[in-house]
C-alpha cells in the first residue's frame, strides 16, 4: 500500500490526538463510493473539497477491473448504493464500462462537473440506463442559476459548458440531479432553486431536479472563505446522544487506487486510510478532523438522498 | 464485518422509546390481506377492508402511516379497530405517538418540506389523544410463522421504520442480507408507496403499495396485497386495485382546506409533491 503523505496542506489535518476520541463505528456498508479518476479534473475550482486540478496526480484512476473485484467484495457485505467520484469521473475512459458493470449489482451515481460530456457518451449512459433494473443517476454540479454565480467558483465558462452538459443528457431521455453548492444565506434558497429550476427548463430540462450541498471548508475551499477555527471539532461530548447514522463515515467507504478510505470527503487526509480490503476498512474511526465538523452539522450530504440523511431514522 | 457492534434484528425493536417491539404470530397456511399507508383515506380503507373480505382473507394486517396527507385524521381508527386488523407503527404514527415536531418521511426537499409539515400539523391536531396513546402501543414489526415460513412485517424496512426501498434502488444482495440478518424468508413493507416484488433464492420481497393516495401512474386507483400461504409453504402475493370514491375524498380535502397540490394527486393519480425523493427510474415513470 502506498504510504499517504503525512503533510497536510489542506487544513483538513486530525487536530491534536486525544486520550478518548470521538470514535464512529460502521455496522453495514450501505453506500461504496470510488474515486475513479483520482484527483484528475479539468477543472480547478476555488471551493473543491479535495483540491482536484488538472495537473492533480496524486491520486490515480481505477480501471474496469479493480471496480470488478470491489463489487464482487461489495455484493457479499449487501451494499446498497455504489457512488463514482474524483475528479472527474469522465475523464476516465472506462467510466461507461464501469457504469455498466455495477449497474448489474445495484443502483450507481456518478458526480460530474458536465463540462466533458460529448453526445456519444451520453447515448451511452441512456443506453445503460435503460437495460438495467436499477437506477442511474447523473449528478451535475453547477454553482448557480447563471455565470455570474457559477463561473467566479468553478471558472470562467464553466456555467455555459456545463448547462450544454445538462442539455446534451436531458435530450438522450436522462434526468440529470444538478447540484449546487450553497452560498446564500438559507432564506434565500426558495428563491434561488425557483429561479434555477425556471433556467433549467428554459434550456430543455422540464422537470429539473436540484439538490443543495452546504459548503465545505477544506481543500481549495480553505483558502477561499476561512479554514475550520482550531476549536471547531467534533468531541466525545458532542456525540453523546446525537445519531451517528446521520455522518457518512457510519455506513459509508471509499476506494482510492491506494485502498480503502473513510469517506470521500478525507482521502487527502492522513490516517484516513483504512485498508486495502473493504470488510478490513469496517472498524471505527474517529472523527477529529475539521471537516467532520460539517458533516455532524449536516448529515450525509454527499448522498442523493441529501442533507439530513434521509431514509434515515433520526 | 465489524465485530464491535451487536448485530440483530433487535436493533430497531429496541431503539429507546420507539414503537412497541414485536408482536409474534402463529398462523396456519391461508389468505392474509396487507394494507399499506392510509394516509387517512379513510374511503379507500374501507373499500379494501370489504374487497379482502369478499376475497376470503383470513386475517388482516396494517404496515402504518395511519395518517398524513388526507382529511379527518380520527375516521381511520374505528375502521381498523372494528375489522380487527392488525396493525404496526409507520414514521408518521410514531412521530404522532411521541408528539414529535415532524413526521420523518425523509424529504430534503424545501417544497417537500413544506407541504410535509402543514399536513403533519392538521393531522396532529385532529388526532385525538387517546388514538396517539393507541399509536404509541402499536407494535413495529409483526412476525408471522406459516406454512414453515418466516414472514416478516415492518414499514420501511427492519433496520429502519423510514428507509426507502424503491425497487430500483435496492439490489440483490442488499436484499438477501436483510433476510439474513432478520431471520425472515419473506418481507413485507409499504413506506415508498409504490408497489413491487422481488422472489429471490433467499426469500420473497414485496412492497404492498399504499391505501392512502394513487402510485404515480396517472389512474386514482389504489393498491393492496393479498398473500397466499400455502400448506407446501410457498408464497404468492397478489397486488389488488382499489377502486373507491376519490371524488368524495377530494371533496373532504378540499372543505378541510388541504392543499390542492394534495387534491390534485387523488384526482389525477400523478404525485405532485414528494417528486425528489424518487430514484430516476421511478421518476422516468411519472408525469411531474
Ligand atoms: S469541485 Fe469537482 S469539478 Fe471542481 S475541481 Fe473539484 S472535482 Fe473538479
Ligand atoms: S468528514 Fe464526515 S464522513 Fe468523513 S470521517 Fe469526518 S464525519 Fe465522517
Amino acid at each position: 500500500m502506498t504510504v499517504i503523505p503525512e503533510t497536510d496542506t489542506t487544513d483538513a489535518g486530525a487536530g491534536p490526538p486525544r486520550a478518548d476520541p470521538p470514535l464512529v463505528g460502521i455496522e453495514d456498508l450501505d453506500e461504496l463510493w470510488f474515486q475513479v479518476s483520482g484527483t484528475l479534473c479539468n477543472l480547478a475550482c476555488s471551493h473543491c473539497f479535495i483540491s482536484c486540478h488538472p495537473g492533480n496526480r496524486a491520486f490515480g484512476f481505477l480501471g474496469l477491473g479493480d471496480v470488478k473485484r470491489r463489487l464482487e467484495e461489495a455484493r457479499r457485505l449487501g451494499v446498497k448504493e455504489y457512488y463514482f467520484t474524483g475528479g472527474e469521473p469522465f475523464l476516465n475512459r472506462e467510466m461507461v464500462p464501469i457504469l455498466e458493470e455495477t449497474l448489474r449489482h445495484g443502483p450507481a451515481s456518478v458526480l460530474t462537473n458536465g463540462t466533458v460530456f460529448r453526445d456519444a457518451t451520453a447515448a451511452d449512459l441512456a443506453r445503460i440506463a435503460k437495460e438495467s433494473r436499477y437506477s442511474l443517476e447523473v449528478r451535475v454540479s453547477i454553482d448557480g442559476y447563471d455565470a455570474s454565480m457559477n463561473d467566479p467558483l468553478r471558472g470562467d465558462g464553466t456555467w455555459e459548458a456545463a448547462m450544454r452538459g445538462v442539455e446534451v443528457l436531458v435530450s438522450h431521455g436522462l434526468l440529470p440531479i444538478v447540484t449546487i453548492v450553497q452560498t446564500w444565506p438559507d432564506e434565500e434558497t426558495l428563491r434561488v432553486l425557483d429561479r434555477f429550476r425556471d433556467t433549467l427548463r428554459l434550456r430543455g430540462y422540464a422537470r429539473p431536479r436540484i439538490k443543495v450541498l452546504p459548503t465545505l471548508r477544506i481543500g481549495m475551499e480553505a483558502s477561499r472563505t476561512r479554514g475550520y477555527l482550531p476549536h471547531e471539532r467534533v468531541t466525545p461530548e458532542m456525540l453523546e446522544g446525537y445519531d451517528a447514522g446521520q455522518l457518512l463515515c457510519s455506513h459509508s467507504r471509499i476506494v482510492t487506487d491506494r485502498g480503502v478510505a473513510v469517506c470521500p470527503i478525507l482521502i487527502e487526509a492522513p490516517g484516513a486510510h483504512l485498508g486495502l480490503g473493504l470488510e478490513e476498512a469496517l472498524r471505527p474511526f474517529a472523527i477529529t478532523h475539521a471537516a467532520c465538523t460539517t458533516c455532524y452539522q449536516h448529515g450525509a450530504i454527499c448522498t442523493n438522498l441529501g442533507a439530513g440523511g434521509a431514509g434515515r431514522d433520526r | 464485518m465489524n465485530g464491535a457492534a451487536p448485530r440483530s434484528s433487535a436493533r430497531d425493536e429496541a431503539a429507546a422509546g420507539e414503537g412497541r417491539g414485536v408482536l409474534a404470530l402463529r398462523l396456519p397456511p391461508s389468505r392474509l390481506a396487507l394494507l399499506g399507508g392510509v394516509y387517512s383515506n379513510h374511503i379507500a380503507l374501507a373499500g379494501a377492508i370489504a374487497d379482502a373480505r369478499r376475497r376470503g382473507a383470513q386475517a388482516l394486517f396494517c404496515l402504518g402511516d395511519l395518517g398524513a396527507f388526507g382529511p379527518h385524521p380520527a375516521l381511520v381508527f374505528p375502521i381498523l379497530r372494528e375489522n380487527g386488523v392488525v396493525t404496526l407503527a409507520g414514521n408518521y404514527d410514531d412521530s404522532l405517538a411521541r408528539g414529535l415536531d415532524d413526521c420523518r418521511c425523509g424529504y430534503t426537499d424545501p417544497r417537500d418540506n413544506h407541504f410535509a409539515r402543514l399536513s403533519y400539523r392538521y393531522t396532529f391536531e385532529r388526532t385525538p389523544a387517546e388514538e396517539k396513546r393507541w399509536l404509541g402501543a402499536l407494535p413495529r414489526q409483526v412476525r408471522i410463522e406459516t406454512g414453515g415460513r418466516r414472514l416478516l412485517l415492518c414499514h420501511g424496512s427492519p433496520r429502519r421504520m423510514n428507509e426507502f426501498l424503491w425497487e430500483s434502488a435496492t439490489p440483490d444482495a442488499f436484499l438477501e442480507k436483510l433476510f439474513r440478518e432478520h431471520d425472515c424468508d419473506a418481507l413485507a413493507v409499504t413506506h415508498t408507496g409504490i408497489k413491487w416484488r422481488r422472489e429471490l433464492p433467499g426469500g420473497l420481497f414485496v412492497n404492498v403499495g399504499v391505501l392512502g393516495r394513487p402510485e404515480n401512474d396517472g389512474t386514482p386507483r389504489v393498491w393492496y396485497t393479498i398473500l397466499d400461504v400455502h400448506p407446501d409453504g410457498s408464497i404468492e402475493p397478489t397486488f389488488v386495485p382499489v377502486e373507491y370514491d376519490h371524488a368524495a375524498l377530494a371533496r373532504e380535502m378540499r372543505a378541510e382546506g388541504l392543499p390542492d397540490e394534495f387534491v390534485e394527486t387523488i384526482e389525477t393519480g400523478w404525485w405532485t409533491t414528494c417528486l425528489e425523493v424518487l430514484p430516476s427510474k421511478e421518476r422516468m415513470r411519472a408525469k411531474w
